[in-house]
């Protein structure tokens, strides 16, 4: 599956495991719940593992978990749900987070400049024809009036 | 003014860019009407009854002249020859083609003007004082924290997509004229004991549907944390808000429903984490405040001679002068109010020739800047008194010298069920046939200070729970019935209306109005403003009257 990170078009190999499917060998990313559920234990396994964030969830409870996750993916089950702008904020200027944030779901091209501007810094559109749009759209201002993560 | 520099532009440029690109992208049905929805709110396109609608920010009611003849150029070219100024100080267009949209804000562009935030689910416009930097009550200028907020707000990647919309009012008088206890954020320039200038925040203000006053939530704010304080509230908010239901989903309910001191600690903690790295430094608040510096006035301006005959001589000149205008912190100068309440007029629409007049008044009499303000009015805020007679006269040629400011007359009117898809039952009628009824300026200037205000549907974009005398649009079966209320206000001691009664008929809210204002000449104490009588005998001898024969 082809993505956008850091700005460029690429393969991506991450895979996201419901609940009540077996978690695998491999790179995947898991529900908040089940991380919780499961504990550190679920670390003991081959790949790197993410946690999937909703925007009722609350960061605070994966501060713990952070060093240890690859990938956080802020998941949009509809575009206007804004919470998750202000998670992205949070892990990277709270929690000091480096690793890759991922935006996935339901968000529109045209909300991207701002979610990289949060510290977003993956793009999984619902759509592969999205991509090129998605990619276009962080370049939609040159400018801006405020600070932020970037 | 504030002027803009190439990142302004460059913004707003790009901004108009984008909104083209958006646009293009709907007509081809690439994007569906619910994703390009909450896009075109963000520039402040609406889908309206008969067309769309465009509103365009007029940040804290500062325009030019330049500006103000961009707004006649696009109502002669894109729509139907006029536009209309609004209670947030924006100016709305009623009759755009959605794709010409784009063009309209290009043209916009030229003269640092967009139409940014001024609908969905964001930081709206900030409101402030029409008369702010002249008025004889103000403890700072409030326009320069005005703009640093403005651009603060403007495209703020992390609250663009709020629960529920989102407006922020500032003030720096001692009297408040931008109704901030009704904002989300309400900001009083305040002095504390030390004599140091900061800001009183209160939150948790608004109208619609529940309205509430808002609470003060820090009784003192330096100056430097303004920005990192806005930014905690905000936070809390876009974490907090609710989102499950429209109609609960501004602040004011977060704030209810937390409880107003656990909110506030919830915003003190945020805000600890954050406030020393949004510094407002004294630097940056200087280069904002060079923009606002005092007009070149004339030292001389209260030594003219001519003002004080033309006062005596001519009543009709005099009764204008005695409503129309304000004072002025600099002897010699008076701030004008352009009245846009003439009679058969739809309050707060101007036409393309008066834009265009006023710009050319503006020019010659006030330092070419034209305010709007939170009552749909316009203000020259720097005229010589030596001008007033001929700028009278000039006004009074372009129907804009109707002398009813803060009277009956001068209402606040929502565009209602003639061009709103929300509302329920029409406003700008009612609003024609009270003006009608009041045709006696003696009558409406002996009851003085009055203000109603009129919404055709409880979203309250007229701000009808705060009218002195509130008329509030219902649809009942199918048919348009309207509800009073009595005893709201939006000044300092801001209050909420009380319902009346049972709503009256459409044909009936004329007759209603004008008995109250019956019971009211016949039982004030001398000197008692129509309020100051509401809080002293309550609503049941108006009620008594209205529903006599019901």
């Amino acid at each position: 599956m082809q993505i956008i990170k850091d700005n460029q078009i690429t393969n991506d190999a991450w895979e996201y495991v419901p609940d009540d499917a077996e978690l695998g060998d491999g790179d995947m990313t898991i529900s908040l719940s089940r991380l919780q559920q499961e504990g550190k234990e679920i670390l003991n396994r081959t790949g790197k593992l993410g946690v999937r964030i909703v925007p009722s969830d609350s960061i605070e409870e994966i501060a713990d978990f952070l060093p240890d996750l690859a990938l956080v993916d802020l998941y949009f089950s509809e575009p206007n749900d804004g919470r998750l702008f202000s998670h992205a904020w949070l892990l990277r200027n709270r929690h000091h987070y480096t690793d890759e944030i991922r935006a996935t779901g339901h968000f529109l091209p045209d909300q991207v400049f701002y979610l990289s501007r949060v510290g977003v810094n993956s793009f999984c559109p619902e759509s592969a024809d999205y991509l090129s749009a998605t990619l276009a759209g962080l370049k939609d201002f040159s400018v801006n009036y405020q600070p932020s993560v970037n | 003014m504030y002027q803009y520099n190439e990142i302004d532009q460059k913004l707003v440029d790009e901004r108009v860019a984008q909104f083209r690109r958006q646009t293009e992208r709907f007509l081809k049905g690439e994007l569906s009407e619910d994703q390009f929805r909450p896009l075109r709110l963000r520039n402040g396109l609406y889908i309206q009854t008969h067309a769309p609608m465009l509103r365009i920010a007029g940040p804290y009611g500062l325009l030019n002249t330049n500006q103000f003849r961009m707004l006649a150029h696009i109502a002669r070219k894109y729509d139907k020859g006029y536009c209309h100024f609004t209670t947030r100080q924006n100016i709305q267009f009623n009759w755009p083609k959605l794709e010409e949209v784009p063009d309209i804000l290009s043209d916009l562009a030229t003269v640092q003007m967009h139409a940014i935030q001024t609908s969905g689910n964001c930081m709206r416009n900030t409101t402030s004082d029409h008369l702010a930097g002249v008025c004889v009550d103000e403890i700072e200028d409030p326009r320069p924290y005005c703009e640093i907020i403005r651009q603060w707000t403007t495209l703020h990647p992390e609250f663009d997509y709020l629960p529920r919309k989102f407006k922020i009012a500032v003030s720096g008088a001692l009297h408040d004229r931008a109704a901030t206890q009704l904002h989300d954020i309400g900001v009083h320039i305040v002095k504390n004991e030390a004599g140091e200038l900061g800001f009183r925040i209160l939150v948790g203000g608004g109208l619609g549907r529940t309205p509430v006053i808002g609470q003060v939530i820090k009784p003192y704010l330096e100056r430097k944390y303004l920005l990192s304080y806005l930014e905690a509230i905000l936070r809390i908010y876009n974490l907090y808000g609710r989102r499950d239901n429209k109609y609960k989903a501004r602040i004011k309910i977060l704030v209810k429903e937390t409880g107003m001191e656990e909110f506030s600690r919830q915003v003190e903690e945020e805000w600890q984490h954050t406030k020393d790295t949004l510094i407002l430094t004294d630097e940056r608040i200087n280069a904002i405040k060079a923009h606002f510096s005092p007009p070149p006035y004339d030292k001389n301006a209260g030594a003219d001679t001519n003002f004080a005959p033309n006062l005596n001589e001519n009543p009709a000149f005099a009764t204008w002068y005695k409503h129309n205008t304000a004072d002025h912190k600099i002897a010699g100068y008076r701030a004008v109010f352009l009245s846009l309440k003439a009679p058969d007029v739809a309050p707060g629409d101007m036409t393309d020739t008066q834009l265009d007049a006023v710009a050319d008044l503006a020019d010659r009499y006030t330092f070419s800047q034209i305010r709007v303000t939170h009552r749909q009015n316009l203000v020259f805020a720097d005229v010589k008194q030596a001008d007033l007679f001929t700028l009278w006269q000039q006004l009074d040629q372009l129907r804009l010298a109707t002398p009813n400011i803060g009277t009956v007359t001068d209402m606040i009117c929502c565009p209602g069920l003639d061009f709103c898809s929300l509302a329920n039952a029409g406003s700008i009628g009612i609003a024609k046939e009270i003006n009608q009824a009041l045709d006696d300026m003696d009558y409406i200037h002996d009851i003085g200070e009055l203000k109603i205000n009129m919404s055709g549907c409880m979203n309250g974009c007229a701000h009808q729970s705060v009218g002195h005398i509130g008329i509030l649009g219902v649809d009942k079966k199918g048919t348009e019935w309207y509800q009073l209320t009595l005893g709201g206000s939006s000044d300092n001691e801001a209050a909420l209306g009380e319902r009346l009664g049972p709503a009256v008929a459409k044909n009936e809210v004329t007759k209603a109005i004008t008995t109250i204002l019956d019971v009211y000449v016949k039982q004030r104490l001398e000197e008692e403003s129509f309020l100051d009588m509401v809080k002293r005998v309550g609503i049941e001898p108006f009620k008594d009257k209205v529903y006599a024969n019901h």
